[in-house]
């Protein structure tokens, strides 16, 4: 018995050392300078599983403080490219810092600048609103003495002060993702992800998650990324859209510029239409439709 | 351009040291499974059912043989440290199914996008199993109360019959996780999970001495985890029982099998979404 307290110590002693030798690391990072007029920068991002190229020398510039939209059909690449940019994935070749801060070589101080909120409902069914904030707050190194004043504020910004102490399965479809909002603000990010924010909501819930969305942009200044395959989300939210197509940008710019470029009365349809040769609305794996149709079917 | 009203995330939430940060983290983790076992027990009282059956149903019948050699403890004693081993299995083999249902519903993306320590998703999962376990021991004690096998009472033993049990738990929960981040899916999971039980549960010396078995099939049982928490326990719990290995030997064992497993799980955890 006594020998395995000595183990778990030296385990424990261990694993402390080597996450000290990663914050050294970490540490000769040149700090990030507040003139770094990008939010999110990614420099020839490439990422391939096996013979497939999902993301293909990705050259991206988001500036600080706008909701940017990555566009494009099921398996245009917007989820790996994610996934890379929130440290998830490592690229197979190219670079990208998010927050001044490169995401192969520090990435968890990509980590702690970063808020996320994945494509699937994912906050914890078993759990209240207020226990799923609290794992958060905890996970993020928040004092103790600020956990309870913090989550209160996050959920009264998101409208669910009321439902803080039910458990989350009962639920509607928006209030999970108004908690995933509040959940992904705790911490106060710089840079917010959000992966088909609105998929399988309803109308109302969808306007209700964009308010949310909008508001908390306004008051925080922070850079929010999103990558939808919705037209009228890209139109309410986005400051700017890259359109992406196999894995490739076809087309960046602001929404009227790119609508501009394509004819007068062009619609974001026809703009997608119009650089990627298609409808957004074909496409897609086998995987992605069944991902979706599982959101679908959780929401009811 | 607006005035940001909410104030930024303070630099000094990263300044707390990494071990209290991995404590923090790992409690947190441990907590919410917790919480969520103890808000639907359903699982942990069906899983009760188990050692119920083998003692009263096998028990009683395997004591009356009286062809395995038990030494001075009675047959029934005897498999009652190794059941209590074999129900541990049982739960915590199939724990890696939950961790590929919280990968389905983004749950462990959500976490590994956090700053938090990967070794805490292990540990925190790795206690919460120990505590799964932890109610079973009680339920056997229950048992063997009700059936009168003698049980050695003093809180000392008892105290290392929580904690072997508890380990244990965690190595067998933490090779199911490892399992998981290799497979990655519930339907692959189940077949292997079933392969695997089946020699971790009949190679070991729960039902059976070591000594009875033939050579080859005792070097298996050797390097099998549960043969080390069977061998701990049944020096520990029954009247009469001896350790054959020693208690520092079993438990050393047993730790060093457990450090090995989660360093392995926490580097695999990541891969799970990719």
């Amino acid at each position: 018995m006594l020998s395995f307290a000595i183990y778990e110590i030296l385990a424990i002693a261990g694993r402390g050392a080597q996450t000290n030798a990663l914050h050294l690391i970490e540490l000769m990072e040149p700090t990030p300078q507040t003139s770094e007029p990008y939010a999110i920068k990614t420099d020839e991002l490439t990422r391939k599983f096996g013979e497939m190229i999902a993301v293909d020398a990705l050259n991206l510039r988001i500036s600080s403080g706008k909701i940017f939209g990555l566009l494009g059909p099921n398996g245009a690449g917007k989820s790996t490219t994610i996934k890379m940019l929130t440290t998830l994935l490592e690229p197979t070749s190219g670079s990208a810092t998010v927050a001044g801060f490169d995401i192969v070589r520090a990435p968890s101080q990509v980590r702690r600048h970063i808020g996320y909120v994945p494509q699937l409902l994912s906050a914890d069914g078993g759990l209240t609103g207020f226990e799923n904030l609290m794992l958060s707050a905890k996970l993020y190194g928040m004092p103790r003495t600020e956990r309870k004043g913090r989550i209160a504020e996050a959920l009264d910004f998101m409208g669910l002060t009321e439902s803080g102490k039910r458990l989350v399965k009962t639920y509607s479809g928006g209030m999970i993702r108004r908690l995933e909002l509040a959940q992904a603000m705790l911490h106060r990010p710089t840079v917010m992800f959000l992966d088909e924010p609105t998929i399988g909501l309803d109308p109302v819930a969808r306007h209700a998650v964009w308010d949310r969305l909008e508001d908390l942009q306004q008051e925080s200044q922070m850079t929010v990324l999103i990558t939808t395959h919705d037209m009228d989300e890209a139109d309410e939210l986005c400051d700017e859209l890259a359109i992406l197509h196999q894995g490739k940008v076809a087309a960046v710019g602001e929404p009227d510029a790119l609508k501009a470029s394509v004819g007068p009365d062009a619609t974001l349809d026809d703009v997608f239409a119009h650089f990627s040769g298609g409808s957004i609305q074909e496409g897609g794996s086998y995987r992605d439709v069944r991902q979706a149709r599982r959101t679908a079917s959780r929401l009811g | 351009m607006t005035s940001a009203r909410l104030d930024a995330q303070p630099a000094a939430w990263a300044e707390s040291s990494a071990l209290v940060g991995l404590f923090t983290q790992t409690a947190a983790i441990a907590e919410v499974e917790l919480k969520k076992v103890l808000r639907d027990p359903t699982e942990l009282l069906t899983r009760a059912v188990q050692p119920v059956l083998w003692l009263v149903v096998f028990g009683q019948v395997f004591s009356r043989v009286r062809g395995i050699p038990t030494g001075n403890v009675s047959y029934l004693a005897f498999m009652t440290p190794g059941i209590l081993a074999q129900s541990v299995l049982f739960a915590a083999i199939f724990y890696g199914i939950a961790i590929i249902w919280e990968r389905d519903l983004g749950i462990v993306h959500k976490l590994l996008v956090s700053p938090a320590n990967r070794a805490s998703f292990v540990l925190g999962k790795a206690i919460s199993a120990g505590f799964r376990g932890s109610i079973q021991t009680v339920i056997i004690y229950l048992i063997a109360l009700a059936l009168g096998i003698g049980m050695r009472w003093n809180p000392l033993n008892i105290a290392g019959v929580f904690f072997g049990v508890a380990l244990g738990s965690a190595i067998f929960a933490t090779f199911s996780l490892i399992i998981a981040c290799i497979v990655k899916s519930r339907e692959r999971f189940m077949g292997i999970g079933q392969l695997m039980t089946m020699p971790l549960f009949f190679a070991n010396n729960a039902i059976y001495p070591l000594s009875l078995m033939p050579g080859w099939l005792r070097a298996i049982a050797l390097i099998n985890p549960l043969t080390y928490l069977v061998d701990a326990l049944r020096g520990l719990m029954i009247q009469g029982g001896e350790s054959i290995h020693s208690l520092p030997a079993d438990f050393g064992v047993m730790a060093v099998i457990f450090i090995i497993l989660a360093t392995i799980a926490s580097r695999l955890y990541p891969t799970l979404v990719r």
